[in-house]
């Protein structure tokens, strides 16, 4: 049943997301003045410097900013929804931790072997796509024999905790530099992924939310628990492995290219519940894309303002842990 | 050669040789076995018997939600387990003794979910969903509370929400775990008269399991009386005509009193020293 305010809230999210996408382009550690954006943004081609800094690095960031944003927020949606559990998030399979595996293992072999790879973006990417996929495998093939989702929260983070564990040995193996490496990696960057990328990150990410919103009646019913949804004809076994992979998908493939985002997973989703009073997710699907996006945005516009960029992973929890502590004080009262 | 439940028309449902349990290595866990039964347009069987006898396990087996041991559950003259799930959801419905726990889910946004078998891949209403979900709510009386948030809801009303989305799934089969569990004396006798009345009413078969004896015996149409050794089936006279309930539920403490229907609780006895007494 529609409330009222779902549809201004709607509304004014998506102008939210427009102006903080505005601002996410306009507003930097180099100040650029509003005109040269607007001609950057008119004339892409153009060969001033400023036109270069927002071409070639802030429209970008802002494109994966959004769709880091709203990816990680609806695979923390899928992941609530899978085990009725409010303190789930994209990571309780382990297919981040895969990621972080992938990324420890390559840096530690390019320095091992051949310096010169260290400095390929794409060596990064493909390492943490493979360790995701690898952690993605193992827990499918585990989760199609189990009865109990409980069961596989517990697996994943047994993963989890296996993939850290042998994280944490290479980086007892390696040299200072390497380890440097890693640890930046680990703090989530927006502003390493190029255009070049994002045609590979855009179509990955764009089928995993197009599968989501497809997804939405089973997942209502999966609300009411297991045995109600296949009372209703649900077949929770083939819902389960598709939720686990759209989950890997759209966490592996925005952890490969950006490092682990903290944070926003676990709690976009209740922001957005606490904002339409619903857990209908044919609300809350786009209405946890809107938030993610937005908050996302917003960290990585405040992230920007000192003349060292902050890591993304300490703004996220500064500025948003106390933004979902207010927001659900709020409406508990 | 066709058994005689399928040929009767008003057999919604019938079993035959069912066993019912869990499958273990190296044995199965039997629950019950050679079970024949039957459920019929327009009956309210009400299922009872002693904790940990099966009733549960009966109920799931033959909503599909777990699998016989052996024998099988033929519904409208199909075995059941040849159903596709969805298939399924449009012959039976029920409600179990899982709470559900959602945050944030309106009474109405649960009685639309009954409709989720009928609707398309979005969960689609269309006007006719609507006037069933409405309707379905009214039965229930809970028209004034339609808005409101299932947690905030008391437990009595909660299980008249469940029971609209199970009238709103509008299946030729409705099964029912416990339907009167944790309700006040009101809401129990209300909640059975609306089964019975759905029985009647609408012409559908309704199971359910129950622990108020006392009730299915004046308003169940067929009761089976589940016990360790099988299950005594028959209307409330022919039950305690037989005396299953006497034998049953046997104990020093009460006995059932075939005239009244009622279980009589024994005085107590001067020999039998109450915990108080031995404290002294």
């Amino acid at each position: 049943m529609r409330r009222p305010r779902t549809f201004l809230f709607f509304i004014l999210l998506t102008i939210l997301c427009i102006v903080l996408t505005l601002s996410d382009i306009a507003l930097g550690s180099v100040s650029i003045p509003f005109n040269a954006i607007i001609q950057a943004l008119l004339h892409p081609h153009g060969q001033t410097l400023f036109t270069d800094i927002i071409i070639q690095f802030r429209v970008p960031k802002a494109i994966t900013a959004i769709l880091t944003g709203a990816s990680l927020s609806l695979a923390g949606l899928l992941m609530q929804t899978f085990f009725r559990n409010p303190l789930a998030g994209p990571d309780v399979l382990g297919v981040t931790s895969g990621a972080s595996m992938g990324v420890a293992f390559y840096v530690m072999a390019t320095s091992w072997f051949a310096a010169s790879f260290v400095e390929s973006r794409w060596g990064l990417i493909l390492s943490a796509i493979a360790g995701a996929l690898i952690v993605l495998l193992l827990i499918l093939s585990v989760a199609s024999r189990l009865k109990q989702s409980v069961t596989i929260l517990i697996i994943g983070l047994m993963f989890s905790g296996i993939v850290g564990a042998i994280v944490s040995i290479l980086q007892n193996l390696s040299n200072p530099d390497t380890v440097k490496l890693f640890v930046v990696w680990t703090f989530g960057s927006l502003s390493a992924v190029t255009w070049y990328q994002l045609q590979i990150l855009i179509p990955l990410l764009v089928i995993g939310l197009f599968f989501t919103f497809m997804l939405q009646k089973r997942l209502n019913a999966l609300l009411l628990g297991e045995h109600y949804a296949q009372g209703l004809g649900i077949s929770v076994r083939s819902t389960r492995l598709i939720m686990i992979s759209l989950t890997g998908i759209l966490a592996g493939a925005t952890t490969a290219f950006t490092g682990p985002i903290a944070f926003i997973g676990v709690a976009v989703p209740h922001l957005a519940r606490a904002l339409f009073q619903t857990s209908n997710h044919r609300i809350i699907i786009p209405g946890t894309l809107l938030c993610g996006t937005s908050l996302l945005l917003i960290c990585d516009i405040l992230s920007q303002q000192t003349t060292y960029p902050l890591p993304l992973n300490a703004v996220n929890a500064l500025f948003g842990a106390p933004l979902i502590i207010w927001v659900v004080l709020k409406q508990r009262t | 050669m066709k058994s005689l439940s399928q040929l009767d028309p008003s057999v919604e449902l019938f079993t035959e040789n069912l066993s019912i349990g869990y499958p273990q290595k190296p044995d199965p866990f039997i629950v019950q076995k050679e079970l024949n039964l039957q459920l019929r347009k327009g009956e309210m069987i009400c299922v009872a018997g002693p904790n940990g006898v099966g009733k549960s396990t009966l109920l799931h087996t033959l909503a599909g939600l777990q699998n016989p041991l052996a024998g099988k559950i033929v519904l409208h003259g199909q075995n059941l387990s040849s159903y596709s799930m969805t298939e399924k959801a449009f012959l039976l419905s029920l409600t179990l003794t899982d709470r559900i726990q959602v945050d944030k889910m309106t009474v109405w946004e649960l009685v639309a979910m009954g409709r989720y078998p009928h609707t398309n891949r979005f969960g689609k209403l269309h006007t006719s969903d609507l006037e069933i979900i409405e309707r379905s709510i009214a039965q229930v009386h809970l028209e004034d509370k339609k808005k409101w948030l299932l947690d905030n809801l008391s437990d009595g009303e909660r299980q008249r929400a469940m029971i609209a989305k199970v009238l709103a799934q509008a299946t030729p089969i409705l099964l029912f775990d416990e339907p009167t569990a944790h309700l006040d004396l009101t809401n129990r006798v209300s909640t059975m008269l609306l089964l019975k009345n759905v029985a009647k009413s609408c012409q559908v078969s309704v199971l359910l399991t129950t622990h108020e004896l006392e009730m299915a015996l004046q308003l169940a149409d067929q009761i089976w009386l589940m016990h360790p050794d099988g299950v005594d089936i028959g209307t409330p006279d022919e039950v305690i005509a037989k005396g299953s309930l006497q034998h049953i539920f046997q104990s020093d403490l009460f006995s059932f009193d075939p005239v009244s229907r009622r279980f009589i609780i024994h005085p107590v006895k001067e020999t039998n020293a109450s915990p108080l007494e031995i404290k002294k």
